[in-house]
């Protein structure tokens, strides 16, 4: 792991413990991450990519389990922590934004008591003092007449509005992470690229990481640094976001980039990549893509290691594309 | 707000005039009270007198207009039996009742919401399963029978508790009241139990059912990721959303306790309206029957309007203001 690292995990497995068995949600998972620098997690639902960010903010739910690897946030490890210490952390160092806002913004609540109890909960600040940081994040983020939108209640903001709002909350405490999961998704392709470059402008400046959760490639391609891509619980493949863009290595990433709309002539069919992503349950040995795969042999009954093809990129494939362009 | 309130009041008092048709019409229907209020070995010439006293000779459509234009002035009539205005006889019992009735709210509130809020939380808890095991039971149970055998057990076999009447009284402003003596406390605590063991039992099964649906909303997963402890959790972000709900029920019951809490003033003798009206009920004593009814219309009316307000605090979608 390079020293300057804010994020590093290591073999992050996340295990959810059903009646009807094991669903290795999260399975031996690493990356690391430098301040200011933003990743893409990419994945189809339920590759795991959600499961990974609620890992890193201790919020898995039961039945699931953090059950293996380890997270070093800046240079502590999350495991040994008690929960008040993982709390105190949650909200200031390492905020986060979940995809759609009008659910995660309680209903009831003011804006203002959901942004104050947000600084409350971690310093003691006498209320005015954090009443005006609110008012300060929500200028940051671009919100019109700040003062006045703070005794607004959620449903009277518009969706990227709303959004905005979160960004904000999520900035507050000035944290060194901040992990979206789909933020954009809810919202209008004209607000996306609006949130997305702001985000981007917002984490360079702090120094803050930024980890992206999304399912769409052409996102990470305008905002990430680095690529994560996740199939069924692993990263099969992931490194700065060019190379992996323009030279995809594992089939799974060069299907995902054949299959992107842009990319084909008009009246074309678009491209699909066969077969459907498998059930996490009970999912056997071997490499999980290798039944949708067209490279798949004998060999990947076995499953592929993690392979470092060179500094910061690595691929889960027995038969890689090697270098030829995407 | 104001204009709401307004509207409702106005659309209250064609209510309250449909239903002073439908209820003076429906206790005419019930019987002809002349044969209890003559003694039985009267005259014929008595018996006349009787029925033009109190106009019961006149058609139907005309004792009802006398009996809305006496309303207007604020004279709900006579009581046959007592021969005392009949507001005023209720009057005199209401405070009994409710005290009753705020009692069991109270019980039902302070009780109810934490038991409910726990077993929410902590689903598969064996507490929690007690919990809902209890109020299953206090749900089903018909109020007589849990009176009766409370009092079989508490007052007959173990002597601790009085079964009947409020016991010794103060009053403040002239109302007596039991709750401020340690006699009369000891004498609430039956019938307020009897009286509370639906209501409460649908609260703790309402806040549980609210609480885990809550709980797995995204908003408070949100507030977890915020790092927010888990009391400001529990008791801002989970407990308003889960009393919107309530609020109404709440309401509701409440009208419910103070309109049909004849059971348990009747097994406990508490000298409430629900006595009153079952003796009036069975003389057919017609004024009081139907000034009792207007009574509890009204307060249906009163409860309601409040529930909204409440309920329009709490719930910043449905402000009031918002409605045009």
């Amino acid at each position: 792991m390079s020293a300057g690292s804010n994020l590093s995990v290591e073999g992050l497995r996340t295990h959810f413990f059903t009646k009807a068995g094991v669903v290795k949600a999260v399975d031996d998972v690493s990356f690391s991450l430098a301040p200011g620098e933003v990743m893409g997690l990419v994945g189809e639902s339920g590759s795991g990519k959600s499961v990974t960010g609620f890992s890193l903010l201790g919020l898995v739910d039961a039945p699931g389990k953090v059950v293996g690897g380890r997270i070093l946030f800046k240079g502590q490890d999350l495991a040994a922590m008690s929960d008040e210490q993982r709390r105190r952390m949650r909200g200031s160092r390492m905020a986060a934004i979940f995809q759609d806002p009008l659910m995660t913004l309680n209903p009831v609540l003011r804006i203002e008591t959901q942004m104050v109890e947000t600084i409350l909960a971690h310093q003691a600040l006498p209320r005015a003092e954090a009443r005006k940081r609110s008012i300060a994040a929500l200028e940051r983020v671009g919100i019109p007449a700040a003062e006045e939108r703070l005794s607004a209640y959620p449903h009277q903001f518009s969706g990227g509005m709303r959004q905005r709002v979160c960004i904000a909350i999520a900035l507050l405490n000035d944290p060194d992470l901040i992990i979206a999961d789909e933020p954009t998704t809810a919202l209008d392709v004209t607000i996306q690229a609006q949130i997305l470059h702001e985000m981007r402008a917002l984490c360079a400046g702090s120094g803050t990481s930024l980890i992206w959760i999304t399912h769409d490639l052409s996102v990470v391609a305008g905002l990430a640094d680095k690529i994560c891509v996740m199939y069924a619980g692993r990263i099969v493949e992931r490194g700065d976001v060019d190379e992996v863009l323009d030279r995809p290595l594992h089939p799974y990433t060069r299907g995902l980039i054949a299959s992107l709309p842009s990319r084909s002539e008009r009246g074309q069919a678009l491209y699909q990549i066969p077969g459907m992503t498998p059930s996490l349950l009970g999912l056997g040995e071997g490499c999980a893509f290798r039944d949708r795969c067209p490279r798949a042999d004998a060999s990947c009954l076995d499953s592929p290691p993690e392979r470092v093809v060179s500094e910061g990129r690595t691929c889960r494939c027995f038969h890689p594309h090697e270098g030829e362009p995407s | 707000m104001a204009v709401f309130i307004l509207r409702r009041l106005s659309q209250s008092v064609v209510l309250v005039l449909v239903m002073s048709m439908l209820v003076f019409l429906g206790v005419f229907a019930i019987g002809d009270p002349i044969n209890t209020l003559v003694a039985p070995d009267a005259t014929e010439e008595e018996r006349q007198a009787i029925v033009v006293h109190f106009g019961l000779d006149k058609p139907l459509y005309e004792q009802y207009g006398r009996f809305l234009g006496n309303a207007l002035r604020g004279d709900l009539g006579r009581s046959f039996k007592f021969n005392e205005p009949a507001l005023a006889l209720i009057a005199q019992r209401v405070p009994a009742t409710l005290e009753l009735a705020f009692a069991s709210l109270l019980l039902t509130v302070v009780l109810g919401i934490p038991l409910g809020l726990y077993a929410g939380f902590r689903p598969n808890a064996r507490s929690s399963r007690l919990i809902m095991g209890v109020s299953a039971f206090g749900f089903s149970v018909p109020a007589f029978w849990l009176g009766l055998m409370m009092v079989m057990l508490f007052s007959v076999f173990l002597g601790w508790l009085p079964a009947s009447g409020r016991g010794t009284t103060v009053a403040i402003l002239g109302i007596p009241v039991s709750f401020l003596t340690w006699d009369g406390l000891k004498h609430m605590i039956l019938p307020v139990i009897n009286l509370a063991a639906f209501k409460l039992s649908l609260i703790i099964r309402l806040t549980r059912a609210g609480t885990q649906e809550v709980v797995m909303s995204d908003y408070v997963k949100y507030a977890k990721a915020k790092g927010l402890r888990n009391g400001r959790i529990v008791l801002v972000h989970v407990l308003k959303n889960t009393l919107i709900p309530i609020t109404t029920v709440l309401g509701l019951e409440f009208g419910r306790t103070i309109a049909f809490a004849v059971v348990t003033e009747t097994i406990f003798a508490w000298p409430g309206m629900g006595k009153l009206i079952i003796d009036s009920i069975s003389v057919l004593d017609r004024p009081v029957i139907v000034a009792y009814l207007m009574l509890i219309v009204v307060m249906f009316i009163v409860i309601n309007l409040v529930v909204d307000i409440i309920y329009s605090t709490l719930d910043p979608r449905m402000r009031l203001e918002d409605q045009r």
